[in-house]
């Protein structure tokens, strides 16, 4: 705009800007989706061939297993038939074969009558659980005496069956599949939480004799492989034992289990309590508590409460271990599927590849559940201690 | 804890007597459960026919080794032979699985971290489907599905360089020296020291002048240069023993089984996400405001990796590194689930099936892993304390 005042002379014409300039939008390769890509996978040549070299690898790799898995795969057949290649057409992968087996996979040989009783268990356990994981459940306290004595107790009489309260007895050796799975999973948590707790207190404790044996103890367990920890429990167990005594298969695959995840537990519980500051070990001798109550009212709540995502961690790899009980000659999950893909009834060169795709599909899903759910209560807490 | 005289309770509440009787009653306990486990134990072997004690290590063994690193025979070679050629077998699939695993973790814990979206995306992609998945799975599905599924070995597939590859093994051309080999075994060694001491000399030539010299391309003319000469100077005649279709099987060259192919790749490809994320975390751990710095005072990308974050990263990744390694090698036991002849199979499996000895067999392959945990954690407790004292 030009000013211009009454007196005013040629040479006093002045520009002066009055109001901002109208701001010119950013060049379109910094900016907006081209800008990304710019910034994020072609910022300099070698980024650019880098780029270039993955999406390759991507290309090479993707279509192959999304057309093996969806576009070429056999939906439903009664055997080996259905999933053979025929002329022209590849066979892709043979979901006939898991969907007839499936029973198979989830209860193993368990007597198809009974099979309500499994489903009670599952539903059971997962109540417990989800009781135990939501953090700001009602009545956490009555969720861990339901998780750690009424699950338990029940589920042992519901699976083995009492013929007190008109449930026929069901043999272990009966058991298997995604069963087996759970119940060696469940047992796992269950027994190793408490025997962990106290395995690091011991391992903190100022009494030598105790120390030294919870060293040992943990020590050992954490030195071996689970193989062999399995080997021991199923070859030397029953030398320990009376014949009389003598534990089945099962039972002495959970021996096994539980012993290992409890050593393992309580090195991760032995990290929470170092997590807990001295202030409150002095503040909660001050208030004259003894020990017991000072551990158990104001120790351990805190010392498990900041170590959940460890201990989640730690079910994790557990329920990855699940899979080498096969060891002491049980039929878990993955064991299943390793019977049904050799049955020649379904043998077809792509019934074991589609059976290993089911069981990695199956516990990639419940391990990645449990990493992310590890992973949010870790950003609640890191919340928690900036407030 | 000093106990005020005037203020005497009743004895009971002495905390120091009180552990004493803890302690006391505890060993008892332990104790009688000992007894009753050495009792129990001695009735069942009596009932067996077993025979306790260590001599049977020293009676033949009688059973075939698919893959022995040292010389075997069935008809002489005894258990304790046995014992040493599972050892070795494990301590090579645990060697090489640790190799590789480094490499790929690596790898995919820098490649998490790259400014290229595509790329810290797959590598995140593959630490989160590689972890989530059980390592037996991972096995039988390298073993089953991708080794196993191999054309039969009439129809074996040809590699380049006269190699085979059948769902028998891998099968590779073997050199098979005709002259002595020990002058160019020899001169590489001397190779490798000259390297190492060129490498000190060029260190401490830094730390006192201050000046850098080369280190990389030396180290390198040492170590093959060595070798070289001594090749030129007494030659070597080499024979290739070509791996060839016979009518049952392949004859000639070098064979390596499936199954150690498989346990390979598993143990690597498994072991190297957890490496990815703990070199993740390590190179997080170094605050950015080093390499800000670091790029202030001119040094170029790669400096500042090598000079000022490495460094810095690596005492974080070192002992959960450590770590990873032992996971690997206490996980190479699952050979037992494809019949890898590792520690485990042959000793755990076969020798305790032929021989009954429960006890013995199990607690000697335990000894042995708990022997290479133990020296690995207290070389690791003594590195950690180095690197404490360095850090205050």
């Amino acid at each position: 705009m030009i000013a211009r005042s009454p007196a005013m002379t040629e040479n006093d014409i002045v520009y002066v800007r009055t109001a901002p300039s109208r701001a010119l939008s950013p060049p379109i390769t910094s900016v907006g989706f081209i800008g990304w890509l710019r910034a994020n996978l072609f910022s300099s040549w070698l980024n650019t061939a880098l780029t270039l070299l993955t999406a390759a690898l991507i290309v090479w790799l993707v279509p192959p297993i999304v057309r093996f898995l969806f576009i070429d795969a056999v939906w439903s057949g009664a055997d080996r038939e259905a999933c053979l290649a025929t002329g022209m057409q590849e066979a892709g992968a043979c979901w006939a074969f898991v969907h007839e087996r499936l029973s198979y996979f989830i209860y193993g040989s368990y007597p198809v009558a009974e099979r309500w009783r499994v489903n009670l268990f599952f539903a059971l356990f997962a109540f417990g659980s989800a009781w135990m994981l939501w953090l700001d459940a009602p009545r956490r306290g009555l969720g861990a005496l339901f998780f750690f004595v009424v699950l338990p107790v029940t589920s042992y009489v519901l699976l083995t069956g009492s013929t007190l309260l008109g449930l026929s007895p069901v043999d272990t050796s009966l058991w298997g599949g995604w069963l087996v799975t759970v119940v060696v999973t469940a047992v796992g948590i269950v027994t190793s939480m408490p025997i962990g707790v106290v395995l690091a207190l011991g391992r903190r404790s100022s009494l030598p004799v105790v120390r030294f044996l919870s060293v040992i103890f943990i020590e050992f367990v954490r030195g071996v492989p689970l193989v062999t920890v399995l080997f021991m429990a199923s070859v030397m167990l029953p030398l320990f034992v009376p014949p009389a005594w003598s534990p089945d298969k099962l039972l002495r695959a959970l021996i096994g289990v539980m012993l290992f995840a409890a050593a393992y537990q309580a090195e991760v519980v032995r990290a929470g309590l170092e997590a807990i500051p001295r202030g409150q070990y002095e503040a909660g001798r001050a208030l004259g508590l003894g020990y017991w109550k000072l551990h158990g009212l104001i120790v351990l709540p805190q010392a498990l409460r900041v170590t959940i995502p460890n201990i989640v961690n730690s079910i994790i790899a557990l329920f990855k271990d699940t899979t080498l009980v096969f060891i002491a000659g049980i039929f878990d999950f993955l064991r299943t599927i390793e019977v049904a893909r050799a049955d020649p009834k379904w043998a077809t060169p792509v019934t074991s590849t589609t059976g290993y795709a089911f069981a990695a599909v199956v516990y990639f899903i419940c391990c990645y559940l449990m990493a992310r759910y590890a992973a949010s209560v870790e950003r609640r807490l890191a919340r928690a201690d900036r407030r | 804890m000093r106990r005020d005289p005037a203020a005497k309770g009743s004895f009971l509440y002495d905390p120091r007597l009180r552990g004493a009787v803890y302690q006391i009653v505890l060993l008892i306990v332990i104790a009688l459960l000992a007894v009753a486990f050495v009792n129990n134990v001695a009735e069942n072997l009596a009932r067996n026919h077993i025979t306790s004690g260590f001599g049977f290590l020293h009676a033949t063994a009688g059973f075939d080794i698919s893959q022995t690193l040292i010389e075997y025979s069935i008809s002489t070679s005894t258990y304790a032979r046995a014992f040493v050629i599972g050892l070795l077998n494990t301590l090579l699939v645990a060697g090489l699985g640790i190799l590789f695993a480094t490499v790929i973790g690596f790898l995919i814990g820098i490649a998490q971290l790259s400014a290229n979206w595509l790329i810290a995306r797959l590598a995140r992609a593959y630490v989160e489907i590689v972890r989530n998945i059980p390592l037996l799975l991972h096995l039988l599905f390298w073993y089953y599905a991708v080794l196993k599924a191999l054309p039969d070995f009439s129809d074996s597939y040809p590699l380049p360089g006269g190699a085979l590859i059948n769902s028998r093994g891998l099968f590779l051309p073997k050199p098979i020296a005709q002259s002595d080999v020990m002058p160019i075994l020899i001169a590489l060694g001397l190779g490798i020291v000259a390297a190492l001491i060129w490498r000190y000399a060029a260190w401490r030539h830094r730390e006192r002048v201050g000046g850098r010299r080369p280190i990389v391309w030396p180290m390198l003319a040492f170590v093959i240069g060595a070798p070289a000469i001594a090749f030129a100077v007494f030659g070597l005649k080499l024979d290739w023993s070509l791996p060839e279709l016979g009518r049952f099987n392949v004859r000639g060259g070098a064979e390596i089984l499936p199954e150690f192919v498989a346990l390979l790749i598993a143990l690597s490809i498994y072991t190297a996400a957890f490496i990815a994320e703990v070199v993740r975390a390590g190179l997080l751990s170094v605050s950015p405001g080093q390499t800000e710095a670091a790029g202030a005072l001119g040094l170029r990308r790669a400096q500042v990796l090598r000079l000022v974050v490495i460094p810095q990263a690596q005492r974080v990744i070192i002992p959960p590194l450590t770590n990873q390694y032992l996971n690997l090698t206490k996980n190479s036991t699952l050979a037992v689930a494809i019949g890898y002849p590792d520690l485990v199979q042959i000793f755990a499996g076969t020798v305790l099936n032929n021989t009954g000895q429960a006890v013995e067999v199990v607690t000697l392959t335990l000894a042995v892993y708990l022997t290479i945990s133990l020296a690995t954690s207290a070389v690791m407790n003594l590195y950690q304390s180095r690197i404490m004292q360095v850090h205050r």
